[in-house]
């Protein structure tokens, strides 16, 4: 790996991590990852949904064990065990949620803890001083008295900021401050920033969003399925490698040659969008999708492959443009509509949104089909068991064993059993939010291979994907998006993983950060 | 201002009823009558103050009326059958109360168990001891309890402020201070605001939760005997459901059941309009008892919904201004 670090006599190593390794059962969410703070110095920590970039930061705070590796600050080694040990040793992290309390003032949660007391009394008064002076630092001029919940979350990350700065942190880990912050919070927040790393803070900051990144960072460090891929120097690096680093070409054992291309109008069209988006969502498109073809949905993360999802599958309601099936236009108001028009969604959040983990795989199957049929019309047992070992055969769910809670199966079998649940409705449209996510390299192959099939027997499918060599295997069709926006649709041969990629950077040049 | 506002609200129903009861009983608007009101609710002021930090921290705390029953059987045991001097038997029971406070606030926190059910179980336990201490009521003839309830500051008008009335407003003022300006007090809001962010920020919720039993605990002792006081006797069925009683005052006077938000003062206006209505029923002398408990309930429900709707508004209302506050904008 190429490396291009600044002298390490202006920039010495704050923060170190070393082969730092973390698995879940058999999933490596980390694997031999290297990554270095210098002092002063504005990190950004980039990578798709499952990179390990979240892992990292947890085992580095003492929320995971880390399973190998050290971790030294200022040449120390640490091994904290909790957030508190992190906080104590100077590492302090703020989270898109911020972890204050709404309900007590901004003073009381700047202080709490350590307030400021004259015989047992909270000397209020002194307290919200020092509060004012510690919030005018950071440019912010506000009454400290007033409730955090009255502020803005940009204030509200401020607060939390000033408070980790306050107890010494010397690390400041900063996971997507900027996700709901409008330009003139994030322009203030990025002030604040700047302010800390000139006084020999260190900062690792998280986000998906690559303007911000060219805009604040020094370095940038990129990790993928658990990998390093790289740390460079911002300024030596151009957006397209960097988008290169993130989504490139991995796998290669489970590249398939494309699937032959055939006409499009030889196809039946399922259903299609026309203008069709949500405000502050997802920007209008059109979108055709046709039976027996795959369209993949490519681009960042944040750039509005699940917003476009959940927009077909009706999971979120649109309040622009019309959807039509055989020209006719339909209601999609909701995940019963969807799935009232044969439309199926494996969601992206497998654990949270899709599998109900203490079901058995059997129930887990079955329920989208009895959904339908309605409570009316119970699914008999002898039913129930014939579909569960039907599709448990075909995909190959193992262990085949239908009264096996479905939480303790691997990821991809959680994955296949959860096509299952679609397929036993035998749907006409499915959408799966990136269905190799998480699970390992032969299953992954596995999921691919029944992709294609499926196209076959003729379902129209909707494809999101990091891995953009799985995209361009098994597509018909690829959307690209970017900041939540359609940018352009590929077709046949011109689906490639550099012309994917070159979509994407396109137009992102630094000129236009001006104006966003 | 949430919170003061429900506070207000409070004040205002107290106000308003009295008022109406005034007018219809002319009586009622006398220092006799208010004096007595506070008699009459002393220990129950005392266990709501206690049952305010448990509510503000997001747990509950259903023993208090048990403990109130054990505290009293103990109390006449100890001086009565055992000869303990009085105010030995108080510490006593008091410490017993703290170790009582202290256990489930260690099992709350050690095992991450609901307060409901904890202190449910408490509930279960303290009234069983008590009836095992003695199924009978013992009358209390100690010289002291005499000479405490003669003792009372004679007001303009007739009324006579009594010692346990006294006791009940001092206890008040104290655990106010304790709540609104130490430390303790605001880590007791951070606790029901979120446990886990609280943890975060260092504050040792271990402690912290079994300190807030304990305090719980022992004001429910104290309340104990308070009660003891007023009917000069310890009975293993007395306070029975006070605990629900007290919730009710706690919730009227503005405190957030989930937790995270409310004030020791409303908590006393919660009293004092639970003691109106008792007021009002015993002057009318037609109604049956019961409806003490009718009004409660109503009232309960309507200040519970009223608290929504000030939650919900002010929810809507904070999303505007909070844009437009960051940085530069003074106020």
């Amino acid at each position: 790996m190429s490396d291009f670090s600044a002298p390490p006599a202006t920039r010495p190593a704050l923060l170190d991590i070393r082969g730092l390794s973390k698995s879940f059962g058999t999933l490596k969410a980390l694997d031999g990852v290297d990554f270095t703070l210098g002092e002063g110095e504005i990190h950004a920590l980039l990578g798709e949904n499952g990179a390990g970039k979240s892992t990292l930061i947890k085992v580095v705070t003492g929320v995971f064990a880390r399973d190998a590796g050290t971790v030294r600050l200022a040449g120390r080694e640490i091994a904290p065990r909790s957030a508190k040990d992190a906080v104590d040793a100077g590492i302090a992290t703020v989270y898109q949620e911020v972890n204050l309390l709404p309900n007590l003032s901004v003073a009381q949660n700047l202080f709490l803890g350590r307030q400021p007391t004259r015989f047992g009394v909270v000397r209020e008064g002194e307290m919200k001083r020092r509060a004012r002076a510690l919030l005018l630092d950071y440019g912010l001029d506000i009454d400290v008295g007033a409730p955090l919940s009255s502020y803005s979350v940009a204030v509200q990350h401020i607060t939390a900021i000033a408070r980790a700065v306050d107890l010494s942190a010397r690390v400041l880990i900063l996971d997507e401050p900027t996700a709901s912050l409008d330009r003139h919070e994030v322009e203030i927040l990025f002030n604040v920033m700047r302010k800390l790393a000139d006084r020999g803070i260190g900062i690792v900051f998280v986000s998906h969003f690559l303007d911000q990144v060219y805009e604040i960072c020094d370095r940038v460090t990129v990790l993928r399925n658990g990998r390093l891929i790289g740390s460079r120097d911002i300024a030596d690096l151009p957006r397209l490698d960097l988008i290169r680093m993130m989504l490139g070409r991995e796998l290669a054992e489970t590249t398939h040659e494309r699937a032959a291309s055939q006409p499009d109008t030889a196809r039946e069209v399922c259903v299609s969008f026309k203008r069709y988006g949500k405000q502050g969502y997802v920007a209008p498109f059109d979108l055709e999708l046709r039976c027996g073809e795959v369209v993949g949905l490519a681009g960042l993360l944040g750039s509005g492959r699940t917003e476009t999802a959940r927009l077909v599958f009706g999971a979120e309601r649109a309040d622009s443009g019309e959807a039509t099936i055989d020209g006719k236009a339909i209601k999609l108001n909701s995940p019963r509509d969807g799935a009232g028009f044969g439309f199926g969604y494996c969601p992206e959040e497998r654990k949270t949104e899709g599998i109900v983990a203490d079901l058995t795989v059997r129930e887990n199957i079955v329920l989208a089909l009895q959904a339908r049929r309605g409570l009316h019309r119970p699914l008999s047992r002898r039913e129930q068991d014939e579909i569960a070992m039907r599709y448990i055969r075909m995909l190959d769910i193992r262990p085949p064993d239908p009264e096996r809670p479905i939480g303790l199966l691997s990821g991809g079998n959680q994955q296949k059993a959860l096509l299952a649940r679609w397929l036993a409705t035998s749907p006409k449209l499915l959408v799966l939010d990136e269905p190799t996510r998480g699970i390992d390299v032969g299953a992954h192959a596995e999921i691919i291979r029944l992709v294609r099939e499926l196209c076959d027997q003729g379902l129209a499918l909707l494809v999101i994907s990091s891995e953009l060599d799985e995209i361009v295997t098994y597509s018909n069709r690829v959307v690209v998006l970017r900041d939540r926006e359609h940018v352009e649709e590929l077709k046949g041969d011109a689906i490639e993983v550099s012309s994917i990629l070159a979509a994407i950077a396109a137009d992102t040049a630094p000129a236009r950060e001006v104006a966003s | 201002m949430k919170a003061s506002t429900s506070v207000a609200i409070t004040a205002f129903v107290l106000v308003a009823g009295f008022a109406l009861c005034a007018l219809q009983f002319p009586n009622i608007a006398s220092t006799r009558v208010v004096a007595n009101l506070l008699t009459d609710n002393a220990f129950l002021g005392i266990v709501a103050a206690g049952m305010t930090f448990v509510i503000i921290s997001g747990g509950i705390d259903l023993s208090v009326g048990s403990v109130i029953g054990f505290t009293t059987v103990f109390t006449a045991l100890a001086i009565e059958r055992w000869g303990i001097p009085p105010l030995a038997a108080f510490a006593m029971v008091l410490v017993l109360c703290a170790l009582f406070g202290a256990a489930m606030g260690t099992v709350i926190h050690v095992f991450e168990l609901p307060p409901f059910i904890v202190t449910l179980a408490g509930m279960f336990l303290a009234r069983g001891i008590s009836f095992l201490l003695s199924t009978e009521s013992i009358p209390i003839t100690a010289p002291i309890y005499s000479a405490v309830s003669d003792f009372a500051i004679r007001l303009p008008g007739g009324g006579r402020l009594t010692a346990i009335a006294i006791a009940m407003l001092v206890i008040l003022v104290l655990c106010a201070l304790l709540l609104h300006l130490t430390r303790f007090g605001a880590n007791v809001y951070a606790l029901g605001g979120s446990r886990a962010a609280t943890a975060l920020m260092g504050i040792p919720v271990g402690s912290m939760t079994i300190r807030i039993y304990m305090l719980s605990s022992v004001l429910a002792g104290l309340a104990g005997i308070v009660f003891s006081f007023y009917t000069a006797a310890g009975y293993s069925l007395s306070a029975v459901g006070v605990e629900l009683d007290t919730i009710a005052a706690v919730v009227i006077g503005g405190t957030l059941l989930t937790g995270g938000q409310g004030s020791v003062i409303g908590t006393f206006l919660g009293v004092l309009i639970q003691g109106m209505i008792q007021t009002y029923i015993n002057f009318d002398g037609t109604l049956s008892s019961w409806w003490t408990k009718i009004a409660t309930g109503v009232l309960l429900f309507v200040f519970i919904a009223l608290q929504q709707g000030l939650m919900a508004l002010a929810r809507r209302s904070s999303l505007k201004p909070a844009g437009a506050k960051p940085a530069g904008a003074p106020t």
